[in-house]
């Protein structure tokens, strides 16, 4: 009974810190899960006289990928956003973030490109209005334009089975 | 010892040189202290230890870009914080404000203060209790 206290003490403290171990401190939620969506509009990455924005997606389900041709995890996920783009799972709409026009496009031509198209996001703003902070991050948006889920980091295919698969079958009912 | 002056006097202002933000200060010496204020007052959250203040990242940069172009359209500071918070979540500001998911971080200083004093007090209350060593010695 003396030792009671000091025991249990001790065990909610390993409960803390191990929940403080475990947890990426780099990976914030973000405020949007569950909200609408951000808006955005901007010039077209590949055709610059085109305004793009998130009326394109508006009523389907979208995949919206910030990426940049500085960013490193942009490149490791890429062949999987290849893939993805082929299998015609889902569309994907790329935020070319704070990034230099001739690079981006010299990616996407060596790289592939995986986007019904890319927002150039040169100053950053539309970054900063979904909340951006570290590319790659991708968000699952719905058809009424909520967003259903966020992964921050490349993307793969682990991920995007345990992710975003059951969240996509959920929201798109098959009919 | 005018030698001496002189340097420590340079030392003193070398800090200076080091200023992240080299963008042009406000014409209204005002807004300019609002401006000082709120971005010490804003997480950068790349690299999440320094405030937009004294970060290099972009992202500080356009962080206070936007809290300037806002000041200079006439937003109050609240409505500053609510864009950030709106974004980033309450994460953002070094200090969150107090609502239903913040709470716990409020309360539980205070919670842990009253509980260590509760400790303490019993154990000093069971130490007072107890015979001392000196009244035993004098017994003898």
């Amino acid at each position: 009974m003396r030792f009671a206290i000091p025991i249990v003490v001790f065990l909610l403290l390993v409960v803390v810190f191990s929940f403080g171990l475990f947890n990426d401190p780099r990976e914030l939620p973000s405020p949007f899960l569950g909200e609408q969506a951000p808006t955005f509009q901007s010039t077209s990455l590949t055709a610059p006289d085109r305004t793009v924005g998130s009326a394109d997606y508006a009523g389907k389900m979208a995949l919206v990928n910030v990426w940049a041709t500085w960013c490193v995890g942009c490149r490791q996920e890429h062949g999987f956003l290849m893939q993805l783009a082929h299998s015609g799972a889902i569309p994907i709409y790329g935020i070319n973030w704070r990034d230099n026009r001739e690079e981006a496009l010299r990616w996407l031509e060596q790289l592939g490109d995986p986007y019904k198209f890319s927002a150039f996001d040169e100053d950053g703003r539309v970054g900063i209005d979904w909340g951006v902070y570290g590319a790659p991050e991708t968000f699952l948006i719905s058809p009424d334009g909520i967003v259903l889920h966020k992964h921050l980091g490349p993307l793969d295919a682990a991920s995007w089975q345990e992710d975003f698969v059951p969240l996509i079958e959920a929201g798109e009912p098959t009919s | 010892m005018r030698r001496f002056i002189a340097c420590a006097l340079l030392l003193a202002f070398a800090s200076a040189a080091l200023a992240i933000d080299t963008d042009k200060a406000f014409d209204d010496p005002a807004l300019q202290a609002r401006y000082e204020h709120i971005i010490e007052e804003v997480r950068c959250l790349k690299c999440q230890n320094q405030s937009i203040k004294d970060s290099n990242a972009f992202l500080a940069g356009d962080l206070r870009r936007e809290i300037r172009r806002m000041l200079s359209e006439g937003k109050t500071d609240e409505e500053i914080y609510d864009f950030l918070v709106t974004r980033y979540g309450e994460f953002a500001l070094y200090r969150p404000r107090m609502s239903g998911k913040t709470l716990v971080l409020w309360i539980a200083p205070i919670v842990l203060l009253l509980a260590g004093g509760f400790v303490l007090v019993n154990i000093l209350r069971r130490r007072m209790a107890m015979p001392m060593e000196g009244d035993a010695a004098a017994e003898e």
